[in-house]
């Protein structure tokens, strides 16, 4: 028996989830809510969020999310037969995820 | 609820029948058998093999959803058809067919090799380092111990799990709900030292890791086995496992 990978794809998964469902809501209520209606200041989002600490908890987060999606929609794919060339809907899904960080990681660090 | 009123006299019972010998696919027949508020569908079956067609032919055993050889697949759903009332499918017609995702025999009944060879891999037995000798009295367990496995060594083999997984039905290698709630069943329970053993298949891409965590199987298990939630905790070991296999001290990958 191959010992397997998925155990690295399925932690990134878990932990996507999990940022999903607690810190995902909190920062749309944050910016999408409590921003707009001036609850909390621009410049006081805009610090917190751009120093080199919160740039990189940004970029964490949104990892950790496109992390997950990916791996459910590679699943996703499974559960409704489409069974067959695998490493080529994993290669392009999770290179789609990637592709998403990265271009997050360039609007963070700009 | 259905009034007597209301109360159908008759009910028609569409069964999948198959004969490997002169069938090319399966037929559906079609039967009308009396209506009782308290028949099971497996009520239903018994009736038409005694009045209709003896030679239907199908599973059962204890009538009482102990078994777990009465396993079907009623309207697309696998249920036990001992404790599938046929009020819950008025009016009808109800479709009776043999488990999905297995080969079947005749009629209603399904080969269970696959399934009793998957059941025997995951060394569904205590295994141990040392045998304590018999003078020395027995393993002792406490109440928390004996929770932890307690759930997971509730099943009937009844099969329904499998046939609701949409992973079984194209993945003929997945170890599969019920033997990887076994397997947690063993390698929970604190008598047992064999985990070790039973990791190699059930860490493997075949086991555990073949789920795509659809949850129908705890869905359908008539004893609340919640083989999902057997998998579930094997993948946090697994990865735990995985993560520490890089460490010094770590249990190797093979
Ligand atoms: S886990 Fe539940 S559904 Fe699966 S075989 Fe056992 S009793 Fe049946
Ligand atoms: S006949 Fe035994 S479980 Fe249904």
């Amino acid at each position: 028996m191959r010992a397997s990978n998925e155990p690295f794809f399925w932690s990134m998964f878990s932990a996507g989830g999990m940022v999903a469902a607690m810190v995902i809501p909190a920062l749309i209520i944050v910016t999408g809510f409590l921003l707009p209606a001036g609850a909390i200041g621009f410049d006081r989002l805009n610090t917190v969020l751009t120093n080199p600490i919160g740039r990189f908890v940004v970029l964490g987060i949104t990892f950790l999310v496109f992390a997950h999606a990916a791996h459910r929609l590679r699943h996703t794919m499974i559960d409704l037969g489409v069974t067959q060339f695998r490493l080529q809907i994993a290669v392009a899904i999770y290179g789609l995820a990637l592709g998403g960080v990265i271009w997050t990681a360039i609007v963070v660090f700009a | 609820m259905t009034t007597a009123a209301t109360m159908p006299e008759t009910i028609m019972i569409d069964v999948a029948r198959y004969h490997p010998e002169h069938d090319e696919e399966p037929q559906y027949e079609r039967f009308e058998v009396p209506y009782r508020s308290d028949w099971v569908v497996l009520d239903a079956l018994n009736h038409i093999k005694d009045q209709d067609d003896g030679s239907l032919t199908y599973r059962w055993s204890c009538r009482m959803g102990v078994c777990g050889s009465c396993g079907m697949m009623v309207n697309g759903v696998p249920v036990l058809t001992c404790a599938a009332f046929l009020r819950d499918y008025l009016p009808g017609p109800v479709r009776v067919e043999p488990l999905a995702g297995f080969p079947v025999e005749r009629d209603l009944v399904v080969d269970l090799k696959d399934f009793i060879g998957k059941l025997s891999a995951v060394k569904p037995w205590i295994i141990r380092e040392e045998e304590t000798p018999l003078s020395e009295g027995e393993y002792k367990q406490s109440p928390g111990q004996l929770a932890d496995f307690k759930q997971f060594s509730m099943c009937i083999n009844c099969m329904l799990c499998y046939s609701a997984c949409p992973v079984y039905q194209h993945e003929e290698e997945f170890v599969g709900p019920a033997a990887l709630a076994l397997a947690q069943r063993y390698n929970a329970d604190s008598r047992d030292e064999g985990n070790a053993e039973r990791y190699p298949l059930i860490w493997s891409d075949d086991g555990i890791w073949d789920c795509t965590f659809v949850g129908e199987c705890s869905e359908v298990c008539p004893k609340h086995v919640d083989p999902a939630g057997a998998i579930q905790s094997a993948k946090l070991e697994s990865t735990v496992g995985w993560y520490t296999s890089f460490l010094p001290l770590g249990r190797k990958r093979d």
